[in-house]
């Protein structure tokens, strides 16, 4: 058996998978294609083995080189149409709502005019979130409506993606909101996110303490259920706790744990390892 | 062994590591980005975070 994993940065996930490979015995091809070059005439399959990691910190280097290695027919977990809905909080939340999974309530417009008529319906405070992006960039709280059309102005000028608004009301939830990752069928882990630091946002990489999460029935079909709304993979699926029960925000492709791994003590590197096993078999 | 790029200290880059790998000057906390030339390894300023970077 010969896992590949691309990656551009080796962070303490990387290297924590690394690790759980060698100690099971299982070989890791390690390829970082950033300054590499890629004749797409040529097969890749000798050099990448049964099955790919993708493990690229950028997005856009993530998903066109899974697009990449997949018209080769090569097995990337996770697999470029994953990639690309998890990728898109647009795409997710249209796959999510398809299959009935509680989501906060979401509004899409093109426009100033359109996003103010959209807040004026949803109510504020409410989120405005760029459909690409991650670790609450250029995430905004809007609390009334001058804030809103100076944020809508700024965009304007802005890359186009930032022009497809995305608006999201502000769930009532306590100062923290629930990761749960799911492997396969199951979900192996969950952390809270709590908020330390004032800020509203509970993306870990903003500052926020992860704390172990119980893993109840409730949680695990919810989060497996819109994992698999995503597709077969390695998913952290984010909830909230909101007054009518937990809520879906957002699913991401390509999970980070070094804050949960101490938090929660479960090996997700090595279950990683075994999901690839399993799946390449 | 390499030097940091902002304070001149020393840093041991570890046996084992991998392109791409992210050390920091034990003096400054710099952090660096580590890259093949040739048979050596060098540093590089690690990218803090890029517009399209995350999970």
């Amino acid at each position: 058996m010969k896992i590949s994993m691309v990656y551009d940065y080796v962070r303490w996930e990387e290297r924590s998978i690394i690790e759980a490979a060698k100690r099971k015995n299982v070989e890791l091809q390690l390829i970082n294609p950033t300054d590499l070059y890629f004749d797409l005439s040529n097969d890749l399959k000798s050099n990448f083995g049964n099955i790919t990691l993708q493990r690229c910190v950028s997005y856009f280097r993530n998903l066109h080189l899974t697009a990449l290695l997949e018209s080769k027919g090569l097995k990337v977990v996770n697999c470029f149409n994953a990639i690309l809905t998890a990728g898109n909080k647009l795409l997710c939340t249209l796959k999510l709502m398809n299959a009935g999974i509680p989501m906060p309530k979401t509004m899409v417009s093109f426009s100033t005019k359109g996003s103010l008529q959209a807040l004026d319906k949803l109510g504020y405070p409410a989120i405005m979130k760029p459909t690409i992006g991650s670790w609450g960039r250029l995430i905004s709280l809007i609390k009334d409506m001058d804030t809103a059309q100076a944020i809508c102005e700024h965009r304007e000028h802005l890359s186009p993606l930032y022009q497809i608004y995305y608006l999201q009301e502000m769930v009532k939830r306590p100062p923290r909101d629930i990761r749960c990752f799911v492997i396969g069928d199951k979900a192996v882990a969950a952390i809270y996110r709590v908020s330390t630091t004032g800020d509203w946002r509970t993306n870990t990489a903003r500052g926020a303490k992860a704390v172990n999460c119980p893993i109840t029935n409730e949680l695990e079909d919810l989060c497996v259920k819109a994992a698999k709304a995503i597709g077969d993979g390695i998913f952290g699926v984010d909830c909230m706790e909101s007054p009518n029960g937990l809520v879906v925000h957002e699913v991401n492709h390509t999970i980070e744990f070094k804050n949960t791994v101490p938090a929660t003590g479960v090996d997700i590197p090595g279950l990683i390892i075994d999901y690839l096993i399993e799946v390449a078999k | 062994m390499v030097k940091c790029l902002e304070c001149d200290a020393e840093i041991t880059i570890p046996k084992d590591v991998i392109e791409g790998e992210i050390v920091s000057c034990p003096d400054c906390g710099s952090a660096y980005e580590v890259y093949k030339e040739g048979n050596n390894f060098q540093i590089r300023p690690a990218k803090i975070e890029g517009e399209d970077w995350g999970e």
